[in-house]
């Protein structure tokens, strides 16, 4: 009675052959732990930014400035920028994996991947500045 | 073939036709959890905590430019809106680490049955309100007292 149905013979790679491949590209454990690792060192780092800032809320310019430029805060405000921009980069990527299909996946990815990369930049030269540069802008 | 997984919800009829099989049932037959609203809320926060940063970003780029940008910078920090934000950044703060605590808790194996779940879930939720409203606040009043302390003493000085 079917024999004539010719939708049989439409796909010619069989189901597995057609899943093959969508699966694990062998790099999912590493994304889970970066995500968990990134994730305890912000821990007691944005703990010492909260601190830090009881202590500067509403100062002044100079203060705020002279502090950003000593050494362990710079290098502190720095790890904390670079961490919170790669652990955000993580977890949008899971977002964008989970949410946007399609021909928009890829640019979407990228563009998570540009954007959290450009605002650690800023955040880092921005410390850079505040730990060496103060002194040629103030003259 | 807009989607790959496409491919997986090929199957056939017992007389050979190839037919769509029918995909699971989407969130919208749940009926909301407090374990689903907080793992999804996990993300929420999540996302608008990036947005928090990428402004505390340009604070420290502000920063670094100079007087006159810090000074502009504080216009934005000391606006009713832009502590509205300040807040709203810290909430998700503290909501997202303590989503983020719950699941270090849950990837070392302990209180992942329902009833831990459930119990654990207000806890959370708890803790948010609580952690939450009492950092922001005390921050922010503390910041702001200090700011109006300091502009009465340039005052007095000029």
């Amino acid at each position: 009675m079917n024999a004539t149905s010719p939708t049989h013979h439409t796909v010619m790679r069989s189901q597995l052959g057609r899943a093959r491949g969508l699966g694990s590209g062998h790099s999912g454990t590493d994304h889970w732990i970066v995500e968990r690792v990134s994730a305890a060192s912000l821990l007691p780092l944005s703990g010492w930014f909260v601190i830090q800032m009881f202590r500067l809320g509403g100062e002044d310019y100079e203060k705020v400035a002279r502090w950003g430029g000593k050494p362990v805060n710079a290098t502190l405000l720095a790890a904390l920028v670079a961490t919170s921009f790669y652990h955000a980069e993580v977890g949008l990527q899971v977002i964008v994996d989970d949410y946007v299909h399609g021909k928009a996946h890829a640019p979407a990815k990228l563009l998570v991947k540009i954007g959290t990369g450009l605002l650690g930049l800023l955040g880092i030269f921005s410390v850079l500045k505040l730990a060496l540069g103060r002194t040629a802008a103030k003259g | 073939m807009q989607d790959v997984r496409e491919a997986l919800y090929v199957g056939s009829r017992s007389d050979g036709a190839l037919i769509r099989r029918p995909m699971s049932p989407h969130l919208q037959v749940y009926k909301m959890r407090l374990s689903m609203f907080l793992s999804i809320s996990n993300r929420i926060t999540g996302v608008v905590a990036t947005g928090g940063s990428a402004l505390g970003v340009f604070w420290l780029a502000a920063l670094a430019k100079g007087p006159k940008s810090f000074a502009s910078a504080r216009k934005v920090t000391g606006n009713p809106l832009g502590q509205l934000v300040l807040f709203g950044w810290i909430i998700s703060l503290v909501w997202h680490t303590v989503g983020g605590l719950r699941h270090f808790i849950w990837d070392a194996g302990r209180r992942y049955d329902k009833k831990e779940l459930n119990e654990d879930g207000r806890v959370a939720l708890g803790v948010i309100a609580g952690v939450g409203v009492t950092l922001a606040t005390s921050l922010l009043g503390i910041s702001c007292c200090r700011a109006r302390r300091r502009a009465k003493l340039l005052k007095k000085a000029s």
